[in-house]
């Protein structure tokens, strides 16, 4: 079965890593990527470069969804709830949406613990694997 | 506290809020004449209509002040349709207070209606990959209670928040809804009970979360000089409205986006969005938040409500859940927050829900709000946030 990513230009799977860019005059990082102008109201600039951000990041809040979100949302039957993650990069100085990695619940959570990216399937239909970002609690050392 | 900047409210009216499943035309035209009656004031006087768009009932709502200024019959007044998400509303208010206040119009009629789908709001249909609306369904099962459980929890691990707080606002807000008769859910209910309701979005709950309502709700707005020579010689004003967008960078997460800015270059505003939305109508307005004696804002969830505490300056940033304990912000304390109910007992049908706020506030302000009064309330503010940088915040006094 063919792997693809769910949704285009947001991410590398090979990687793993989100792609943005970084506009070439203010240095202000976009993602998702803008490359037609840059939306820094003091800057006029519509050159940008190619970046991938951070894979791992500190946790600036979490959720879930018990209930199946409705389309176009492709939920599995039986739905399973899902944990959402906003992670803050400080590098890019930036809070990113993911859902958190299979089998991780609220539980598992923690405002200010660390996640680190992860490429997962998101779901599975007639053309293959669909791929998303997630985001996983870093174990402890 | 008016000044020439502000305008008077002479009418208001709704459609009681509930699950109706009929056009929404229906809701908006029911408000409209209720308002126009309150106002004493023929629909062929008015010289302008503002209608707030819902844009789930096909090209009607899109052009929402002409379907209802047809639906009342075609009368030659001038027309806006306004949408601006849940702020949709007051974009239509102050369109209407523009129009007056430049002397192109001497008084005006405001609706809004809706009528919604059960369940989450979902966006509009087909496949638009481009749409960052349709794209957080698809990519993340994003939903409105996703970004709702996100800022609670962050209450939580912040400002220790707890599970309890939130249904008290709640169980505060459903008290005042029963005695409300616009409200669609008028029963009170325990900490207990919203307790045990299912969870929905992590830490918030069933009966934490607003519902999606048919309803409609509508204004009479004039000039000062208007409502004198139609008799009216103490009416509320309108003395300062906020529609203003973010700015850059927007360093909280918001509807329907995957991230916030970046502010790896330039350093976020002290005021964040939902704070700088009724900041601006306070400046407008000329007063502080210390003048308010109530507050009706977007209780999207339970959660939310606290955030509203401290951005619209009832207390410091840290400071809700102590202002909640102490009782201030419930119905006979120092500041009453959703003496109507609120999204709570209302449930949200989107272009009604900023206008039913004003119209709550004149009910309040004319002593007329029977049950749920607010006893000596002379200056009411609203607030409300919705998708896409949208917001708003109306002052009224009398």
């Amino acid at each position: 079965m063919p792997q693809v990513p769910v949704v285009e230009g947001f991410f590398d799977p090979s990687i793993p890593a989100l792609l943005g860019t970084r506009c070439t005059e203010c240095a202000t990082v976009f993602f998702p990527a803008e490359r037609s102008w840059c939306r820094n109201p003091h800057c006029s600039s519509s050159t940008f470069d190619e970046i991938t951000l951070s894979t791992t990041g500190t946790i600036w809040s979490f959720t879930d969804a018990q209930y199946a979100p409705p389309a176009p949302y492709v939920a599995a039957d039986p739905y399973v709830p899902f944990a959402m993650v906003a992670v803050e990069l400080a590098a890019e100085g930036i809070v990113v949406l993911g859902q958190a990695a299979d089998g991780t619940t609220v539980a598992d959570l923690e405002v200010g613990a660390s996640v680190e990216l992860v490429v997962e399937t998101l779901y599975s239909d007639a053309e293959g694997d669909k791929l998303v970002w997630r985001w996983r609690p870093v174990k402890e050392a | 506290m008016s000044s020439k900047h502000s305008v008077a409210v002479i009418g208001a009216g709704m459609h009681p809020w509930g699950k109706w499943g009929r056009n929404f035309v229906e809701y908006g035209v029911v408000a409209a004449r209720a308002a126009l009656e309150d106002a004493g004031v023929a629909w062929t006087d008015v010289d302008f209509v503002a209608g707030a768009d819902t844009i789930r009932n096909g090209y009607p709502g899109f052009i929402a002040g002409a379907t209802f200024a047809q639906a009342l019959g075609w009368s030659g007044a001038r027309v806006s349709s306004s949408y601006a998400a849940c702020a949709s509303g007051v974009q239509a208010i102050a369109s209407a207070r523009a129009q007056i206040l430049a002397g192109l119009s001497e008084v005006a009629l405001v609706v809004g209606a809706d009528t919604t789908p059960k369940g989450f709001f979902k966006p509009v249909g087909g496949d638009r990959p481009d749409d960052p609306d349709w794209l957080r369904f698809h990519v993340l099962g994003a939903t409105n209670p996703t970004y709702f459980g996100l800022y609670a929890q962050r209450r939580k691990s912040v400002y220790g928040a707890t599970d309890e707080d939130f249904a008290q606002i709640k169980v505060k807000n459903a008290a005042a809804g029963v005695h409300n008769p616009y409200a669609r859910y008028r029963k009170e209910v325990t900490i207990d009970e919203v307790l045990s309701s299912p969870m929905v979005a992590n830490p918030l709950r069933l009966l934490e979360i607003c519902a999606t309502s048919d309803g409609g709700a509508a204004v009479v707005l004039c000039s000062l000089e208007y409502a004198k020579r139609h008799g009216i010689a103490n009416p509320v004003t309108i003395d300062g409205i906020s529609t203003v967008t973010p700015t850059f960078p927007n360093a909280v997460i918001e509807m329907p986006n995957f991230a916030t800015d970046s502010w790896s270059s330039v350093a976020p505003n002290d005021l964040t969005f939902r704070a700088s939305i009724a900041h601006a109508a306070y400046e407008e307005a000329g007063i502080s938040p210390s003048d308010v004696s109530l507050a009706e804002v977007y209780d999207l969830s339970s959660a939310l409500e606290l955030d509203w505490y401290e951005d619209i300056g009832l207390c410091e940033v840290g400071e809700a859940e102590h202002l909640l304990r102490s009782g201030a912000t419930t119905l006979g304390g120092r500041v009453p927050v959703n003496p109507s109910g609120g999204l709570s007992s209302f449930g949200e049908a989107i272009p009604a829900q900023a206008i039913a706020q004003v119209a709550e506030c004149t009910w309040q302000l004319r002593g007329q709000a029977d049950g749920h009064q607010v006893e000596g309330a002379t200056v009411a503010v609203t607030a409300n946030q919705g998708l896409f940088g949208h917001g708003s915040s109306v002052v009224l006094s009398r």
